[in-house]
């Protein structure tokens, strides 16, 4: 295959990958399980369902790391297995892969906020457990570090930076989760983030997860209006979930995504996939969409 | 309204503790009774940083800092109020935690800080708490709110299994139950029989003080 920067270069949509953590526990994730300890006793259903996203189309296979940082691996129990979550869940992905799909490694937030004086963690802190992931994930050999879901400009800074000294060469993607009247939680702004994270150098950068495809629809013009010649990224949730009785379902249907998909393209989006809520159907719809 | 409470307002609304502190010192130094501070300076300037949130001048970082800021001129305020032996009106007791097999912290912790900003008297129980948790929280403290926090639509379910346990222990009827999180919404208060949903922190004030009718 191409190198992924090279593909990016090319302008071809690249299809990423839907949910994880919603499709595990479809699968039958216990309530109060962390994906991460799958990754370790049960990775039968984290291949199949990255298999079954193979099969719809996806080109970007995202490894089942998010919560596989320091911080959030003290909270499940798992800290002391941290090497080996990460490296497992990275062989995890490329057995699924094989040569029809990128391999990403996925680094989430690491819970705890950074703002001084209230926050539990400094920047240097976070630095720290960003770079100690991203050291893993590179040695287990991934095509892509992509950063997602931040919502705080500091952290995402630390997450970058620690990727790219504990991981140089390996081009990453970034990005940010927009919920709260257009811009993250912790009040960033889409074209904020989007020259933020040109000036850090990543070679894709975009939104994910959010509060609703409109939201993410919005933030993705801003970025697009503020660095014209970037390659995006849009990855959000299936929309929002309702219960309906016991069950979640997630209101956006596979037409509805592919829908967003090629307004994200005429946006400048250039990797494209779904968050929460989406199952192999969305992503078959999607790469339907874009690829033709 | 005097300057110094006005500037106190102010300290609030822009989420700057050292300020806060100087002027709630100020205030006292001018004579001025610490609870007329707390009722013209302090409340209704975490009102109006609830409304800026609410309409998006405002974010989490402009809520913590503010909601600082108060807790810093409460520092000040407080040996005064003590030795007038008066004290800032609780509006109720609240107990508040993440439920069990869910680690999402922020928001939780966000919402409680508001309610304490209200002058609330808050219990957080952190996250990841067991049901059994509640429970005996709510006995021990004679809590009237009960704060469910649910960041996943798995452990949504654990909402629901802290007000049956309520109800076992018959503590139904003495607490309102008022659930959040990403996925939690109005439907889902009303599939479980809690009392209420909050959007959000800011919300979750409102929400609760119409409950209790504080």
């Amino acid at each position: 295959m191409e190198d992924i920067t090279s593909r990016l270069k090319s302008g071809r949509v690249i299809v990423a990958d839907g949910a994880t953590g919603t499709m595990l526990q479809k699968a039958g994730l216990p309530m109060g399980t962390p994906p991460e300890r799958w990754v370790l006793e049960n990775p039968d259903p984290i291949r199949d369902l990255q298999r079954a996203y193979v099969e719809a189309g996806s080109d970007l296979i995202i490894a089942c790391t998010f919560g596989a940082n320091r911080t959030r691996l003290e909270h499940t129990g798992l800290a002391d297995q941290l090497v080996e979550v990460n490296q497992r869940a990275v062989q995890i992905a490329r057995e699924a892969a094989g040569d029809r799909a990128y391999v990403a490694a996925d680094v989430g937030p690491t819970g705890e906020l950074l703002l001084a004086p209230i926050g539990k963690l400094t920047y240097e802190q976070a630095l720290a457990i960003f770079t100690e992931q991203a050291a893993v994930l590179a040695q287990a050999g991934v095509d892509v570090l992509y950063i997602e879901t931040m919502s705080d400009l500091n952290e995402m800074k630390a997450a970058v930076v620690g990727a790219q000294q504990a991981a140089p060469g390996i081009p990453i993607f970034a990005t940010f989760s927009f919920d709260h009247h257009g811009r993250t939680n912790m009040g960033v702004k889409p074209e904020q983030a989007a020259e933020a994270l040109q000036e850090l150098g990543v070679v894709a950068f975009g939104a994910n997860c959010g509060a609703t495809l409109e939201m993410t629809e919005g933030a993705v013009a801003k970025m697009h209006e503020a660095i014209p010649q970037a390659a995006l990224i849009a990855k959000p949730n299936a929309g929002k979930p309702h219960m309906v009785g016991h069950e979640a379902v997630y209101d956006a249907t596979p037409e509805d995504m592919a829908e967003y998909a090629r307004k994200f393209v005429a946006l400048g989006a250039r990797v494209i996939g779904g968050c929460c809520g989406s199952t192999p159907e969305h992503i078959a719809a999607i790469a339907a969409a874009v690829k033709s | 309204m005097s300057d110094i409470l006005n500037q106190l307002q102010e300290a609030v609304i822009a989420g700057d503790p050292e300020q806060a502190r100087d002027l709630a010192a100020q205030a006292l130094a001018a004579n001025i009774a610490p609870l007329d501070a707390i009722d013209q300076a302090l409340n209704p300037g975490m009102q109006i940083v609830g409304d800026k949130y609410e309409c998006g001048d405002y974010f989490i970082p402009d809520l913590m800092m503010a909601a600082e800021a108060m807790k810093a001129a409460m520092g000040e305020l407080e040996p005064e109020l003590m030795a007038r032996q008066e004290q800032r009106q609780i509006l109720g007791t609240v107990v508040i935690g993440t439920v069990e097999g869910d680690i999402h912290e922020i928001g939780k912790s966000l919402v409680a800080t508001m309610l304490s900003a209200a002058g609330f008297q808050v219990h957080d129980l952190g996250v990841d708490v067991p049901v059994s948790r509640f429970v005996e929280q709510v006995k021990a403290t004679n809590a009237n709110v009960v704060g469910l926090s649910a960041l996943l639509t798995t452990t949504m379910r654990n909402q629901e299994a802290v007000i049956e346990a309520l109800k076992e222990a018959g503590l139904r009827e003495r607490v309102k139950v008022v659930i959040g999180g990403a996925p939690a919404s109005p439907d889902w208060a009303e599939t479980i029989g809690a009392d209420a949903y909050a959007e959000n922190a800011n919300e979750a004030v409102g929400v609760v003080k119409q409950l209790l009718e504080v």
